[in-house]
C-alpha cells in the first residue's frame, strides 16, 4: 500500500490512534454518526450524528518532546445544529440527522462549516474567545444594572484573560428551498456560493443571501408516473466555479457548466457505464444507483461509489471508467437477502486521499477497503475496539468466498451486516483516516518509524 | 427452479472440458442450453430468482416509479400534528398519566396553536463523542 505522500517503496502500515464514543449494546439512534469531514488544513474534524448534534475535534499540537507520537484530536466544540420538526402540510416528520458537513475555507480567526439536515442548510461560525471584558461603568460584575444615579466615578472597560471558550454560532439558516430530501451540499471554489442538492433539484445559494436561491438543476418529470431516476449526489469542480457533478440512481454522471445556461438539465458531459444487457437483473438498477461522487483533489478525475464497487472516471473520457475496484464482490450472490433487509439501499461514501493515489470506502462488519491506484494493490482492515491499543498496528481482513476458511478468515455468512462503514475520511495531506463505525469514531495514523 | 440445476449440472458432464469454477460454464454452451444455465451461473440471476419466488408479484420495473416514490416520501408520516406529538411524547415517557390530567394541557378556553403544542424537546444531551 503506497502511502499518500513520499516514499515508492514502502507498503503503509496502519495504526490505532484514537477512538471516540461509548461501548454500548444496543446504541441510542441519535449516537449514529451520520458524517464525518476534515478541515481544508486538517487541523479541524466534524462529525455529525442522527440526533442533530456535530462535534469538533481539534488536533493538538505536535509537542517537541513527543516527536514520534502525531497530534491526537481532542474535542473542541460541540453544538445541536438541527432540532426535529414537523412539516404540517405534509404531516411529515422531518428528521435532525445530520445529512452533511462541509467547512469553508478559513479566511480569518473563525471556522465556518455547512451542515444539513433533510430541509434546511445551516452556516455556523466557530470561533474563540480567550479575552472578557472587566470593569464595565453600567453594569456590576454579575452583569447587574446599575442605577446610574449611583454612579459617581467613571472608568474604562479592560481586556483580562480568560479560560478558552468555544463558541458555535448559527450564521446563516437556508430554509424552504427544497421539497424534497438534501442529500448533498458543495461549497464552490469562489467562496461565495454553495449548491444544495435533494433528489429532483439543485440550488446554487449564496452565503450572504439566505431568502433567495437559484435553482440549476430541476429533473423533476410533469407527470411523477413518469420518473425514473433521482439525484444522489453532486458536487463542485475543485477549481472550476462554473463547473459540477451530480450522479443519479441509475448510475449515471451528468457534469455541467453554468456558463452555458442558467439552467443546467441539459449536461455538458454525461458518464455512463455501458452494460452487458445479458448481465441483467432485478437487481442491475439498484445495485449501480450511485452513493457518492467525488472530485479528485486535482479536478482531474472523479470517483463513484455504486453498492459493489468504487470506479474512477477522467472528465475527458464519458463511456466507462478508467479504473474500477471490487469493494466486496461475493455480496453478490447475497443480494436476495440483502434486498429483504434494506442493506442494498446502504449509501457508502468514499475518498481520495491527498495526493490522490489511493481511495477509499467502507464495508460491512466495520470493514473499510483502501485501494491503491499505482500498484493496484489494496487492503481490507477493520475498525474495532479489540484493535485499540495506542499504536497497534491493523491487520488486513480477509473474507472468505467459499471453500476451505483459513484460520484468520471470515466467512461470508459470518459478517455483520448491522455493522456498516458509511462514512469515511482522508486528513487533507498526511496519512490520517477518520472511520466512522455506528457510535463510534476511529482514527487510525500511518506507523511512524 | 430447483429441477434446473440437475439438468444443466447432466448436461456439462456430457462436456470434455471444463474447470471446477461454476461460471466458465458459460463460455462452451450450445443455445438451447443458454438461458438456463444463464440462471444456474450467474449469481445475481440466481439470487433474482430467489427473490421472485418468494415474493413473486414484484414489479416488472425494479427501479420504477412505485420504488422511487417511496424513497422521495421518507421519513414517518402521520395523521396531522396532534398525532405526531402524541407519538413523541409516548416515547419520551413510557408511561402514560394515571389520572390526573397535564397541567400544561391547552384545552377549553382556546383553539391550540402549534406553539401551545408541548414540543418534543430535542436531546440536551451532549454527544458521547464529546465525552
Amino acid at each position: 500500500m503506497i502511502p499518500g505522500i513520499g516514499t515508492l517503496t514502502q507498503d503503509t502500515l496502519w495504526c490505532f490512534s484514537q477512538v471516540k464514543g461509548t461501548i454500548e449494546i444496543g446504541t441510542t439512534e441519535a449516537d449514529i454518526i451520520s458524517t464525518v469531514e476534515f478541515n481544508h488544513t486538517g487541523e479541524l474534524l466534524a462529525t455529525g450524528d442522527k440526533g442533530g448534534r456535530v462535534v469538533i475535534f481539534q488536533r493538538e499540537q505536535e509537542s517537541k518532546n513527543q516527536v514520534h507520537r502525531r497530534g491526537e484530536y481532542n474535542v473542541y466544540s460541540t453544538f445541536q445544529s438541527h432540532e426535529p420538526e414537523f412539516d404540517y402540510l405534509k404531516s411529515l416528520e422531518i428528521e435532525e440527522k445530520i445529512n452533511k458537513i462541509r467547512w469553508l475555507p478559513q479566511q480569518n480567526a473563525a471556522y465556518f462549516l455547512l451542515s444539513t439536515n433533510d430541509k434546511t442548510v445551516k452556516l455556523w461560525k466557530v470561533s474563540e474567545r480567550d479575552k472578557r471584558p472587566e470593569g464595565y461603568n453600567l453594569k456590576d460584575e454579575e452583569g447587574r444594572l446599575r442605577d446610574p444615579a449611583t454612579i459617581t466615578t467613571l472608568r474604562v472597560p479592560v481586556l483580562r484573560p480568560m479560560d478558552l471558550m468555544v463558541e458555535a454560532t448559527p450564521r446563516r439558516v437556508f430554509a424552504n428551498a427544497h421539497t424534497y430530501h438534501i442529500n448533498s451540499i458543495s461549497v464552490n471554489s469562489d467562496y461565495e456560493t454553495y449548491m444544495s442538492a435533494d433528489d429532483l433539484r439543485i440550488n446554487l445559494w449564496n452565503f450572504e443571501i439566505t431568502n433567495q436561491s437559484f435553482n440549476i438543476v430541476d429533473i423533476k418529470p410533469a407527470n411523477m408516473e413518469e420518473l425514473t431516476e433521482v439525484i444522489t449526489a453532486a458536487e463542485f469542480h475543485p477549481h472550476h466555479c462554473n463547473t459540477f457533478v451530480y450522479s443519479s440512481s441509475k448510475g449515471t454522471i451528468r457534469l455541467c457548466d453554468m456558463r452555458a445556461s442558467a439552467l443546467c438539465d441539459r449536461h455538458t458531459k454525461f458518464f455512463e457505464e455501458p452494460e452487458d444487457p445479458s448481465n441483467r437483473s432485478f437487481f442491475s438498477e439498484i445495485i449501480s444507483s450511485i452513493s457518492d461522487v467525488k472530485f479528485s483533489h486535482s479536478g482531474r478525475y472523479i470517483m463513484t461509489r455504486d453498492y459493489l464497487t468504487v470506479k474512477v472516471w477522467d472528465l475527458n473520457m464519458e463511456n466507462r471508467p478508467i479504473e474500477t475496484y471490487q469493494v466486496h464482490d461475493y455480496l453478490r450472490s447475497k443480494l436476495c437477502s440483502l434486498y429483504e433487509n434494506d442493506c442494498i439501499f446502504d449509501k457508502f461514501e468514499c475518498v481520495w486521499n491527498g495526493s490522490d493515489s489511493v481511495i477509499m470506502t467502507g464495508s460491512y462488519n466495520n470493514f473499510f477497503r483502501m485501494f491503491d491506484r499505482n500498484t493496484k494493490r489494496d487492503v481490507t482492515l477493520e475498525a474495532s475496539r479489540e484493535n485499540s491499543k495506542p499504536r497497534a498496528i491493523l491487520k488486513p481482513r480477509k473474507v472468505c468466498v467459499g471453500g476451505k476458511r483459513r484460520k484468520d478468515e471470515i466467512s461470508v455468512d459470518s459478517l455483520d451486516f448491522s455493522k456498516k462503514i458509511l462514512h469515511t475520511a482522508w486528513h487533507p495531506s498526511e496519512n490520517i483516516i477518520a472511520v466512522a463505525a455506528t457510535n463510534n469514531l476511529y482514527i487510525f495514523q500511518d506507523k511512524v518509524n | 427452479m430447483s429441477a434446473e440445476v440437475p439438468e444443466a449440472a447432466s448436461a456439462e458432464e456430457q462436456k470434455s472440458e471444463h474447470s471446477m469454477h461454476p461460471w466458465s460454464f458459460q463460455l462452451s454452451i450450445p443455445n438451447n442450453l443458454e438461458e438456463m444455465e444463464d440462471k444456474v451461473t450467474s449469481p445475481e440471476k440466481a439470487e433474482e430468482a430467489k427473490l421472485k419466488a418468494r415474493y413473486p408479484h414484484l414489479g416488472q420495473k425494479p427501479g420504477g416509479s412505485d420504488f422511487l416514490r417511496k424513497r422521495l416520501q421518507k421519513g414517518q408520516k402521520y395523521f396531522d400534528s396532534g398525532d405526531y406529538n402524541m407519538a413523541k411524547a409516548k416515547m419520551k415517557n413510557k408511561q402514560l398519566p394515571a389520572a390526573a390530567p397535564d397541567k400544561t394541557e391547552v384545552t377549553g378556553d382556546h383553539i391550540p396553536t402549534p406553539q401551545d403544542l408541548p414540543q418534543r424537546k430535542p436531546s440536551l444531551v451532549a454527544s458521547k463523542l464529546a465525552g
